[in-house]
């Protein structure tokens, strides 16, 4: 076997060595370079650009603006991208309109990337300023259902029982609000676009994207163009979390700059300007728990209010979480959105499921207070065996086996109940724990596979590697199903002129590409077989696939003694240089519907509290997952041990800050939006429990991407309660909040 | 970034007669916070004058007992000293307290003195900033003021010195000596940096063309009773929301000699001599502490967001002086 190894990425040396290449670092003879310029008000409009200076420097080749940019497609619905939410898509230099801070207003291009960026800072955007809203207190009562459109998103669902009335008449009640702040996802490479014009003119595009098939879709339906004018190549990523689910603006205003000036163009992002693109919405959410003196929820209203901008219904799942975790009678979820004078939000890993688990396993932790439980014994007493939000039972869920495992790891038994109860020398010592929860998806992929009589391999399919370890994980996964050895696979990815893939989200990569994977070396088994089946005096006649392994670079029956046949034998015989298949897999939608199918964990965490400075340290980590099948435990720990880290971030650390008088995120660097650095990162041990699924996908695989965050935040906040007696409820905890 | 001329100077006086000659040139040392100045458009040298192969990095014991530590020494090599380890451990503890290995190889002593606030409102070109473009106003008085300063802080501005390195230096007395058009001189540390009052645009009292070339520090290095607090947001690689430098001198069970400044707080490294008086003479002790901790917030005024500064430095005064005590190095 060669899946549930823990093999070294495969592309490991080409990222270290630098071989790797990113959006930005394509090039082509022809190259010039595009700087952004972006406005500093959050509503208004556009007086006039004045670009004389910047354009009279030499070798300064055109500033862009809403005054000289072509007219392009018109219908909202041109500019709306695979997974953009309903509403009218933010179009580049379209008009004189400016609807958020940091809204791009010009793109200057020059011969080189240091002019661009000098002639940029020449370029005068007077403006003419109207009265914007960036508090989201005030914009609470406008709170809408979203917008329909966006991929994804279902709405809560329809209430169960009478939630307020046994709210009401609970023994025991908590009800408490929580709030954490606009986030940023802040990946190491900036968003970057380098678009390369061939000689037929036709644009091969280096984009910084999760989905390559999106932005060459939208180039093409916002320009005007056909498919096979358009090509996107993307092998390499540096982190998106889902800021490149949609394009982004520079993807437009490199394309735009490029077809004008009929040179290739390069744009990248400042870590600044990364500022002005999507984040996670701040978010407000109310969760009044009601339960029996034994613990038993009677009783469990959700309502929630996410930012999103004036022009898009940004939306998430961010309550029907709480419908399906714990067993209770009555339940009430809601979600709104609320529109700011800010940019749209886009999702961040975990989209809904980390801003919802905050909220509810915060509130769980506060019930167990109340009620002098346990909150592992809370969340056992509660324990759901099915989904009782849609009737059905779930395809797996081991999550109880998180709970166990995960609290023996952790040494969870030896956790005092009481607040304030435990210390270590002048420090507050506090334990806390959260639960996690992601949906386990599958999305169509089609995948293709080239087997040469050499014995190599080669498959491919146009996802992405956004550094979950795709190309590792689908390598792995061809190696096994034609027994062989994973240095005789290639795999390619990042390519619109590959087999057609999901969006590169939602932890359904594994999933979803692994089955087309798996669907097209299962083509390449069957062709084999056949061929073999020819042979003379083949063992293989009358034989289906079930009756053979492929292994060690042959075929062989499963059981019997005869002698494996090389699968290289087996191709000259049938004089064959080379054997090709292409494959769909599509989700057994008939199947999957009738059950729920989510990934679990449990976060069990110690910190340290400095009380008299309101300082909080993280001692230590312990993450039991259950997302399925692991196709490989190397790169498998890396994805939880990713997301614990951000969920660290979340809870301690990370705030977009907003100026509310400017309606301007100001922390807009790495130096002043604190993200985790290694001194705040402890041991972090993660286990992944046993759990068997054959509903999800023909891999039994869940999906990591998302899980690993979801409940960290919770974890922690109800980790300091535990400490300090203090709850706090607004991320992040800072040290003002405990003085 | 704008086009700039660029000038190896060959020694100190030529360094000094072509910052003289051209007064929108700047010195570069490191560029650790300059060039990232110049990449943001907060500053637009007209030229850099690169000071690097001036003969400014020894490290070198004064017949008085003191230590004299050239311009150029990096922070890193600072830290480390043998002589800084042994005999100044606060500032070998401060310097360590900051940024992070890479940079502090990079960073030079006279440049850290030079660094600039980290002000969200000052390093955003598209915004106001009385510091960065006099008269244009301070958002951050009414916006986003958690890092900005409690103390001596004015109208025009509210900043805080980012150094960690500069709190050390407060709390030890030294000395920065200078090389100018008209010729050398001395500037007591408490003297070196200002206040914003109506100028917040000058950092320090350099006069044009002034280059820094050592910083002296005197025979007392309190090396058995010092302590470097930092309180900020993340455990490595953020700025001070407060610090605490505390040195003491102990004699029989009293404090026969105290300093303390504060980081984080004001635009300028915070020593008030009036505390120091405080718990001179006096035995060491938490109630005492504690009184010197709400002395030094005696004028203190928060902004909003930084009101906890108030709170924050009261505690972490207690706690540095108990270290100093202790005679160890940061919990």
């Amino acid at each position: 076997m060669t899946t549930g190894k823990p093999h070294d990425r495969v592309d490991g040396r080409a990222k270290v060595t630098g071989q790797a290449r990113y959006a930005g670092e394509f090039s082509a003879p022809d190259l010039v370079h595009g700087v952004v310029v972006t406005t500093a008000i959050a509503r208004g409009k556009i007086v006039r650009i004045d670009a004389a200076e910047a354009l009279a420097l030499p070798g300064v080749l055109q500033v862009f603006t809403h005054e000289n940019a072509p007219r392009l497609a018109w219908r909202d619905r041109s500019w709306r991208d695979m997974v953009a939410p309903g509403g009218s898509p933010l179009r580049p230099l379209h008009d004189a309109e400016i609807q958020f801070s940091g809204q791009p207003v010009a793109l200057v291009v020059a011969e080189s990337f240091e002019l661009a960026r000098h002639a940029a800072g020449l370029v005068v955007v007077v403006v003419e300023a109207a009265p914007h809203q960036t508090r989201l207190a005030e914009v609470e009562a406008e709170a809408h259902e979203p917008a329909r459109g966006k991929k994804g998103y279902t709405p809560p669902p329809k209430p169960r029982g009478r939630a307020d009335e046994a709210l009401a008449a609970a023994p025991v009640r908590v009800e408490a609000t929580y709030e954490h702040p606009a986030l940023h996802h802040n990946p190491m490479e900036p968003h970057a676009t380098t678009v390369v014009v061939e000689a037929d003119g036709n644009l091969t595009i280096h984009d910084k994207t999760q989905g390559v098939g999106n932005s060459r879709d939208y180039v093409c339906k916002v320009f005007g163009l056909s498919t096979d004018q358009v090509r996107v190549v993307t092998p390499f990523v540096g982190g998106g979390f889902g800021s490149g689910l949609r394009p982004q603006y520079q993807l437009f205003l490199a394309v735009l700059a490029a077809r004008e000036l009929r040179r290739s163009v390069r744009v990248v992002l400042t870590r600044q300007q990364m500022f002005t693109l999507g984040y996670r919405p701040w978010t407000r959410q109310r969760v009044a728990l009601g339960a029996e003196r034994d613990g038993s929820l009677r009783a469990l209203v959700h309502e929630a209010v996410g930012n999103t901008s004036r022009f898009e219904d940004y939306c998430e799942n961010v309550v029907p979480w709480s419908g399906v975790l714990y067993e209770c009678p009555n339940t009430r979820l809601e979600y709104g959105v609320a529109p700011l004078d800010l940019y749209t939000p886009i999702d961040a890993r975990a989209p809904g499921a980390v801003t919802g688990l905050w909220a509810l396993e915060s509130a769980i932790d506060e019930l167990a207070d109340a009620l002098d439980l346990d909150p592992l014994a809370l969340r056992l007493r509660n324990y759901a065996e099915e989904d009782q939000d849609h009737r059905r039972p779930f395809s797996s869920k081991a999550l109880r086996d998180c709970y166990r495992e995960g609290a023996a790891r952790f040494g969870w038994h030896r956790r005092s109940r009481a607040p304030r109860s435990m210390r270590a020398g002048p420090l507050q010592i506090g334990w806390g724990m959260a639960t996690g929860i992601w949906e386990a998806q599958q999305a169509p992929s089609q995948a293709k596979a080239l087997l040469t009589a050499d014995g190599r391999l080669h498959v491919a399919s146009a996802s992405g590697e956004i550094g979950p370890g795709t190309y590792t994980i689908m390598s792995q996964i061809a190696a096994e199903q034609l027994g062989l050895p994973i240095a005789a696979v290639r795999f390619e990815l990042g390519d619109t002129a590959l087999p057609p893939a999901m969006i590169q989200g939602g932890s359904a990569t594994a999933s979803s590409v692994g089955s087309a994977v798996l669907a097209v070396c299962k083509a390449l088994q069957h062709s084999l077989l056949k061929l073999a089946q020819t042979m003379p005096d083949s063992p293989f006649a009358g034989r289906g696939l079930d009756d053979v392994v492929f292994l060690d670079r042959g075929l062989r029956l499963r059981s019997g003694t005869a002698d494996a046949v090389p699968i290289a034998a087996i191709m000259r015989h049938a004089g064959l240089g080379s054997l090709a298949e292409q494959a769909t897999a599509i989700p057994d939608m008939a199947r999957q519907s009738r059950y729920t199918s989510n990934a679990h964990s449990a976060v069990f965490v110690e910190v340290a509290v400095d009380e008299a400075l309101g300082t909080v340290t993280v001692k230590r980590v312990v993450s039991a997952v259950a997302g399925g099948r692991i196709l490989n435990p190397k790169t498998a720990r890396s994805q939880i041990l990713g997301g614990v880290v951000w969920g660290i971030g979340m809870a301690l650390e990370e705030h977009s800050m907003l100026d509310h008088g400017l309606g301007r995120f100001v922390n807009h660097n790495l130096g002043e939006y604190h993200v985790p650095v290694h001194a705040d990162v402890p041991e972090i041990d993660v286990l992944f429990v046993e759990e068997r699924d054959d509903v999800v996908n023909p891999l039994g695989v869940k999906g990591l991407g998302e899980i690993g965050i979801v409940g960290v935040a919770a974890a922690i906040a109800n980790a300091v309660f535990h400490a300090t007696g203090r709850r706090i409820r607004e991320l992040p905890i800072t040290l003002d909040k405990l003085l | 970034m704008n086009p700039f001329g660029y000038t190896r100077a060959g020694d100190v006086a030529e360094a000094v007669r072509t910052a003289a000659s051209d007064g929108a040139a700047q010195f570069i040392a490191g560029g650790t916070n300059l060039v990232d100045l110049m990449k943001e458009r907060i500053t637009a040298p007209s030229r850099l004058i690169d000071i690097t192969r001036l003969p400014l990095r020894a490290v070198e014991s004064l017949p008085d007992g003191g230590l004299k530590i050239g311009a150029l020494v990096s922070n890193h090599d600072l830290a480390y000293h043998p002589e800084v380890v042994a005999r100044y451990p606060l500032l070998s503890q401060a310097i360590l307290a900051g940024a992070s290995p890479q940079l502090r190889n990079m960073a030079s002593t006279g440049g850290n003195l030079l660094q600039r606030t980290r002000c969200y409102y000052f390093y955003d070109a598209a915004l106001p900033c009385n510091k960065r473009a006099p008269g244009s106003g301070c958002p951050a008085l009414a916006g986003v003021n958690r890092i900005h300063a409690i103390l001596g802080a004015s109208e025009q501005c509210i900043a805080v010195h980012p150094s960690d390195m500069c709190v050390a230096l407060a709390a030890l007395a030294a000395t920065v000596h200078v090389t100018g058009p008209a010729g050398s001189r001395t500037i007591e540390f408490a003297a070196f940096h200002r206040l914003p009052g109506d100028t917040p645009e000058r950092d320090t009292n350099l006069q044009p063309g002034e280059l820094v070339t050592a910083v002296e520090l005197p025979r007392q290095g309190f090396a058995a009773h010092a302590s470097y607090l930092k309180v900020r947001d993340r455990h490595s690689y953020a700025f001070a929301l407060v610090s605490v430098a505390a040195a003491l001198e102990l004699e029989d069970g009293k404090i026969a000699e105290a300093r303390l400044a504060l980081g984080g707080v004001a635009h300028k490294p915070w020593r008030d001599p009036t505390a120091e008086d405080l718990l001179r003479g006096r035995s060491p002790d938490d109630a005492l502490f504690a009184r010197v901790g709400e002395h030094l917030v005696r004028d203190a005024r928060g902004r909003g967001h930084n009101d906890f500064k108030i709170a924050l430095v009261r505690r972490a005064v207690v706690r540095a002086l108990q270290q100093a005590v202790a005679g160890g190095s940061q919990a």
